[in-house]
């Protein structure tokens, strides 16, 4: 288990200071592929660094399972960091070294037996793929290949917990489809955490179970990726769940009560149901908003709907929309100007 | 004038006292350059080495005034024009060679004027290499020492041999002018026939052998470099 305890990161610079972290506290339990989203700057790539001390907090602390990382000298720190490896968005392989002295290099560096570092290093890189690869050198693969590579060095040392710096920013999104299920199948394989840094929805989407929303050095909001990513309660998390909703809204013809329609999981897509009610109840909405994503294999949304302003069509379309377990309906009309 | 340069009898002569003394010159040339920049990269590349990891933020940061009397020193050596550099270190010479002049006395000299040219070349090398891949070495847990013999120095290999070469080059033209001071070589000749006792036929051939020396070291040592990076996309190469 990871604990992120009132973690503060400031930058001092010449013109002042930079609070790039402010009082983070995060829980990550032992097997979660945890996501950390924000927007450029919002202070994603100091935070993760803070958890391999690669940069030092200047408040709060860093426990793993337990364990104080500040408080470790640096020849423990060292040893801790096997247990905590990292990929990076621009791989960072030794570009003199093959594939297969990559994957050895941090067995090496512990004082393995070259003998025993080569073969641990020939099973990696079967795990992930590219077995003919060993004696290629690193600018001879294309980036999907260079990651795995920089993913099988990171699991030489059998760590608990594999930190993922914008592992795939730099790939296509097809490469980013086959390298987010290599990192979901050591997840399960391995039983090693994960913890994924991106400011993509998508890999969030496709490979985590929890996320931390991350605004101007603070978490906006944190919980199951399906609560958050149906349900947005910050400004911060509506404005990357729903990136046009502000811009889209219709605006409501005055009177018109607004009902937001919420799909939590919904096996059921939006459209249907809608034009079902109008079939059913005789109940004509006006779709101000929609936006819906499946997640997994359920559909997870928000709609906005208008109808005239009428009590018994309002209460009607209420039940009518209910009925479903996982839509939840909600009168906003006091709320949508 | 040239007329008098290329006489018949010109000829002969240069000829003769070529043959009589270019094997040696030569040989001389050679030995006190290749000494004289293994020295020079010997005590350059460790200093070149601090200059990048013991700055502030780097991977070994050294006190300020450690790293500000190290830069004091090299831009002083730096400075001081060869001539009066192999004058200057003449005690020195005669303290660790026992003489202070000949061929093996001027390798001192060429050092103390080579290594802090090397240690600037060495930091501009270093200073190349992509800081991420360092911060992965980090953080794998590898301390600063490995990150400087197993990482820093491997990955910038093409680049060190392609500055070594540089100096290489520049040590051979210093070579020259150490002719001055009893020093050896090819540079001896040419000062020694050409400018004192005005055998400007012999002064052109030793130059024509320094200008071929130079074009040597630099082709040999831009092939190694090329050669040796792994970066190049030679498929199967170097398997």
């Amino acid at each position: 288990m990871i604990e992120i305890q009132h973690l503060s990161k400031t930058f001092s610079s010449g013109d002042g200071e930079v609070n790039a972290l402010r009082d983070i506290n995060l829980t990550i339990r032992d097997g979660d592929i945890y996501g950390i989203i924000g927007m450029s700057g919002a202070g994603k790539s100091t935070l993760v660094r803070c958890i391999n001390m690669l940069e030092r907090p200047t408040e709060g602390k860093v426990l793993i399972d337990g364990q104080d990382m500040g408080a470790l000298s640096d020849a423990e720190l060292r040893r801790a960091r096997r247990d905590i490896t990292m990929i990076f968005q621009s791989f960072n392989l030794l570009m003199q070294r093959t594939c297969l002295a990559n994957v050895m290099f941090p067995l090496l560096l512990a004082g393995v037996k070259r003998a025993e570092a080569k073969a641990r290093a020939q099973e990696l890189l079967e795990v992930v793929g590219l077995p003919d690869k060993a004696n290629a050198y690193p600018a001879q693969l294309s980036g999907g290949q260079q990651q795995r590579i920089a993913i099988a060095r990171a699991l030489t040392t059998q760590p608990r917990v594999l930190l993922c710096d914008e592992a795939t920013s730099a790939l296509d999104p097809k490469t980013t489809h086959a390298i987010l299920e290599l990192i979901r199948d050591i997840n399960r394989k391995l039983k090693i955490t994960v913890i994924v840094i991106t400011h993509q929805m998508s890999v969030v989407e496709e490979i985590c179970n929890r996320v931390a929303i991350l605004d101007e050095g603070r978490v906006a909001e944190e919980g199951e990726v399906t609560t958050v990513f149906s349900m947005p309660k910050s400004a911060a998390a509506r404005r990357l769940v729903f990136p046009d909703a502000g811009s889209e809204l219709l605006p409501p013809s005055s009177g018109a009560r607004v009902l937001r329609v919420i799909f939590n999981g919904a096996s059921t897509t939006g459209a249907p149901l809608i034009t079902q009610m109008a079939i059913d109840e005789g109940i004509a909405a006006n779709i101000l908003y929609a936006s819906t994503r499946s997640i997994g294999e359920k559909a997870y949304g928000n709609m906005l709907l208008s109808f005239p302003d009428d009590p018994d069509t309002i209460s009607r379309a209420i039940r009518y929309l209910s009925r479903s377990n996982d839509v939840i309906v909600e009168d906003v009309s006091d709320h949508v100007e | 004038m040239l007329s008098k340069v290329f006489t018949a009898d010109a000829w002969r002569e240069a000829l003769e006292i070529l043959r009589d003394e270019i094997p040696l010159a030569l040989w001389e040339t050679v030995y006190v350059t290749v000494l004289a920049t293994l020295f020079a990269v010997i005590i350059g590349l460790p200093l070149g080495v601090l200059l990048v990891v013991g700055e502030k933020g780097g991977i070994l940061p050294l006190p300020r005034p450690v790293m500000q009397t190290l830069n004091v020193i090299i831009n002083l050596l730096r400075s001081i024009p060869f001539l009066i550099l192999m004058i200057m270190v003449i005690p020195l010479t005669r303290f660790i060679v026992g003489t202070s002049i000949g061929t093996t006395a001027s390798i001192v000299p060429l050092v103390i004027a080579a290594f802090p040219f090397v240690a600037r070349l060495v930091e501009s090398s270093l200073r190349e290499l992509n800081p991420n891949i360092v911060e992965a070495a980090q953080s794998m847990g590898a301390t600063p020492f490995q990150i400087i013999t197993r990482v820093m120095i491997p990955e910038c290999v093409p680049s060190l041999l392609s500055n070594f070469t540089i100096a290489i080059t520049t040590i051979l033209g210093y070579t020259a002018m150490s002719g001055i001071i009893g020093g050896g070589g090819l540079g001896k000749i040419a000062i020694n026939y050409g400018y004192y006792r005005y055998k400007t036929l012999v002064m052109i051939f030793a130059v024509i052998i320094l200008i071929a020396l130079v074009q040597l070291f630099q082709t040999l040592g831009t092939y190694l470099a090329t050669r040796l990076d792994k970066r190049a996309k030679h498929k199967g190469g170097g398997n």
